[in-house]
């Protein structure tokens, strides 16, 4: 339902009502509403849809998810075994 | 570009599915409720390196699909008027009304104009203060923050040359709907990750509870699907039915306060018909009174406008998870993407338009043994 | 179930959905007016020509549905292409409305394996535009015509009344020869072949995208548009043995590969990783809901070549500046014919459909 997209905050114009600053993705820049993240700071990434910045992203977050990726992983390859796998998730302990 | 790149990586994307694969032992169906994850799980042929027992129900949440006939017969009458310069998002402009659709009337004539953000059409109606300026309001959460934004900022700057024809919808209710629908076959939701960067998730222990299914919070890219899956099906595994955010870094339980402030104010829950389902209540949104002024509904005296869907295909059944679109006996026949019957089969991200592409090209029997006609496989000439 | 959302109060105590009622419009496809999907380049477009210019005055010259046509004249094989362009703006990040004009034409004739040198050009003004304009237009088709190695030959021009045209339209038609012993068309395509991409796609499309009303967006991308005969030829001087050429122009990359799996009833198989789009493209398709594949080029040609001359048509293209960027991004397939299919970075697959119309930002 909802295409959105996470950009970088390049710059901020705080004299414009509604708040509006503009927004890199990538090498593509285009104005966006920060009204609805009002406390946002230039350098910091949001979530982009129909021109309005929706949500702060949060580094850290992301950071974890993608290490809890990797751990799977390394599961994987320290126990080969899926059934052993399983037996260990089932048995509730996480992965380190 | 961060963010994205990292979220695609197909390393990680293989021990997720490993990990999927190590944990089911028994068939689960899940629901992705929304278009944008279903959009993402056939561009990326998710549903195919997914193990067998893990089947992918595509939910109702593609706004465009589920936009009642009676709303598009209004949009239609309303951009059909001479004083009325008309604005949409551009995948508006396709869906069939009754007898025509929004690209029809721009070619007869209609000022039809695809905008980027509700404040374009804003800005339009700014540099043509002698006509009449509406905004096709559709859609989830998610775009109805921007939508309430574009009317506050009307009413403020005194533009009463605005409106919006307002057509906003809500996932909770829809998943309520579907849970309680007779011969459901949902087991668990991957809730759409950006209607909860708006409203938070405080909507859906309930939903949970009664209904004994987890719900996991689920992103966009490749490995935050795979990783909503993984979830679900662990916690099904489990006997457990939690909600649970697999997209942290979008989605805070509390969603964003500015924005659920801004939809307070502005709008106002309603009954909403989806199109192909039918009456859902409290599913959706209307402007509220403060607002009325901007209703383009009033403005334009359409309201009287009653349009009954015909019966002739089953995409309500689909948009409910109920049957595969190939079980449909139109599917791959009468009903093609550029012969569509239903809703399902108009958007990119409808259910049945899915299946036509990826089946049309395996060409075998899918699971529950349907199968496509020749002809429509081999669609040379 | 008709009551109108609107005027729905909170009495909701009716069951929340009833299966029995659950039903679907069935809406209109065939359009009785001409719709902006029509010249899109995708299926609309297809089906405009075979149900109306076909039928009308269809001959098995135009059947044959290339980017121009071959024609046997006094001994000679002759190249024939027309084409008219009406961009808005005229002028755009890395080129003009005159350049498309040259440079379109052009290139089809080269698509047939042509050496393209005679073009005629037809404008029509739109009283009120300002002679600057048109002067600006008229130069840019002088130099891309100097820059493409072909002579404008002949010429016409209409005025047509204020609201009546959009500013300039520029009309080209072009001749060329066609070397002996060249058999360019999309129904050559055999299983085996490979297939080769000039170079990065979507540019063009993206570059106008970002400077149109409503849309406009900060990007550093320039059109890619360019004559390709140059580079043919140095394809040609590898190999006679090209059996296809294509410019993927309206509906970009994947309509232009539907064609040919569809002309010559074989499959397309494509490694989605090979492809190579710049990352400004894939971003702006990103935040726009749009797919690369179906973003239009201007400069880049898609061939299809036997598989044993793949990789020194590859690096004469290499070679040249305009294919310094080409790829091999896939190869034709007995499998599934007259689609096209991408396996995807994660190793799944997916069908590249011939897109219906011009595509469209989505929100969904």
């Amino acid at each position: 339902m909802c295409l959105a997209v996470p950009g970088k905050v390049v710059s901020i114009d705080q004299r414009a009502d509604p708040l509006t600053g503009l927004i890199d993705f990538g090498g593509v820049q285009k104005q966006a509403c920060l009204e609805y993240l009002p406390d946002i700071r230039v350098g910091e990434y949001v979530i982009v849809h129909v021109g309005f910045a929706l949500q702060r992203l949060d580094e850290e977050s992301a950071r974890a998810s993608l290490e809890l990726f990797e751990q799977l992983g390394l599961l994987e390859e320290e126990f080969g075994d899926a059934w052993e796998q399983a037996a260990r998730q089932e048995s509730g302990s996480e992965a380190r | 570009m961060k963010y994205i790149d990292e979220f695609n990586d197909p390393d990680l994307a293989r021990r997720l599915l490993d990990e999927i694969r190590a944990t089911v032992t028994r068939p689960w169906a899940l629901m992705e409720v929304c278009g944008g994850q279903t959009h993402s799980i056939i561009r990326h042929g998710i549903d195919q390196l997914l193990p067998e027992q893990v089947e992918l129900i595509h939910g109702p949440g593609c706004p465009v699909c589920v936009t009642p006939l009676d709303v598009i017969d209004k949009a239609l009458e309303i951009a059909a008027r001479p004083d009325v310069i008309f604005c949409s998002f551009g995948d508006m402009l396709r869906v069939p009304g009754t007898d025509r659709d929004l690209f029809r009337v721009k070619g007869e004539g209609g000022d039809v104009r695809v905008v980027y953000s509700p404040l374009d059409a804003l800005e339009l109606a700014r540099r043509n203060p002698d006509g009449q300026v509406v905004f096709f309001a559709i859609g989830f959460e998610t775009t109805a923050p921007a939508n309430a934004m574009a009317v506050h900022q009307a009413r403020r700057l005194g533009l009463d040359n605005f409106s919006l024809l307002v057509s906003h919808v809500r996932v909770p209710p829809a998943i309520e709907a579907i849970m309680t629908a007779p011969a459901c076959r949902v087991q668990g939701f991957l809730a759409a990750g950006h209607v909860c960067s708006v409203m938070g998730t405080a909507e859906y222990p309930d939903l949970a509870e009664k209904h004994r299914v987890p719900v996991v919070v689920t992103g966009f890219e490749p490995l935050d699907i795979l990783e909503g899956i993984r979830r679900a099906v662990h916690q099904l595994e489990r006997g457990e039915h939690r909600v649970e955010n697999a997209y942290p870094r979008a989605v805070r339980d509390q969603g964003n306060p500015a924005a659920l402030r801004m939809l307070e104010e502005v709008f106002e829950v309603t009954d909403r018909n989806w199109r192909g389902i039918g009456r859902i209540p409290a599913s959706g949104w209307r402007l509220a009174d403060a607002f009325r002024a901007y209703d383009a509904e009033h403005r334009f005296d359409v309201s009287g406008i009653r349009t009954e869907e015909p019966a002739v295909c089953r995409a309500g059944e689909v948009l409910q998870g109920l049957i595969k679109p190939t079980e449909c006996e139109a599917f791959g026949k009468a009903c093609t993407p550029r012969t569509p019957l239903g809703a399902t089969m108009v958007s990119s991200e409808g259910a049945c338009a899915a299946y036509y592409l990826y089946r049309r090209m395996t060409g075998g029997p899918d699971r529950q043994g349907s199968r496509i006609p020749r002809e429509e496989m081999n669609p040379v000439g | 179930m008709a009551d109108l959302a609107t005027e729905a109060t909170a009495e909701a105590a009716e069951p929340a959905v009833d299966p029995a009622n659950w039903t679907c419009p069935a809406p209109l496809r065939d359009q009785p007016v001409v719709v902006m999907g029509h010249g899109g380049g995708g299926a609309l477009s297809a089906e405009l020509i075979e149900q109306v210019f076909a039928p009308a005055y269809g001959n098995p010259t135009l059947a044959a549905l290339t980017d121009s046509a071959v024609l046997g004249m006094g001994g000679a094989r002759l190249a024939f292409s027309t084409d008219s362009y009406v961009v808005r703006p005229l002028f755009f990040p890395g080129g003009s409305l005159g350049d498309l004009a040259v440079n379109g034409t052009v290139n089809d004739l080269a698509m047939s394996g042509a050496r393209p040198a005679y073009l005629s050009t037809a404008f029509i003004l739109e009283e009120g535009v300002e002679l600057a304009v048109v002067e600006r237009v008229a130069w840019a088709v002088g130099a891309a015509a100097e820059a493409a190695g072909v002579t404008v030959a002949t010429g016409d021009t209409k005025v047509v009344e204020s609201g009546h045209g959009d500013g300039v339209y520029v009309t080209t038609a072009g001749i060329g020869l066609v070397p002996d012993g060249v058999d360019i068309r999309p129904q050559r395509a055999r299983p085996g072949d490979a297939v080769i991409v000039s170079g990065p796609i979507g540019l063009h499309g993206v570059a106008i995208m970002s400077v149109r009303e409503g849309l406009e967006f900060g990007v550093e991308i320039a059109s890619d548009t360019a004559p390709l005969a140059d580079l043919v030829a140095a394809m040609l001087a590898v190999t006679k043995d090209v059996h296809v050429l294509r410019d993927p122009t309206r509906g970009g990359l994947g309509a232009s590969l539907n064609e040919i799996a569809r002309a010559s009833g074989t499959g397309v198989r494509l490694r989605e990783r090979a492809i190579p789009v710049p990352d400004e493209v894939a971003n702006a398709c990103g935040f726009l809901g749009l797919d690369p594949l179906y973003v239009a080029n201007e400069g880049r040609l898609v061939t299809f070549v036997p598989p044993e001359q793949a990789d020194a048509v590859l690096a004469a293209m290499r070679a040249h500046p305009q294919g310094a960027g080409a790829a091999l991004i896939g190869e034709c397939v007995a499998e599934h014919p007259g689609m096209v299919v991408v396996a995807t970075g994660l190793g799944g697959t997916r069908v590249v459909d011939l897109p219906l119309g011009e595509q469209l930002p989505r929100i969904c």
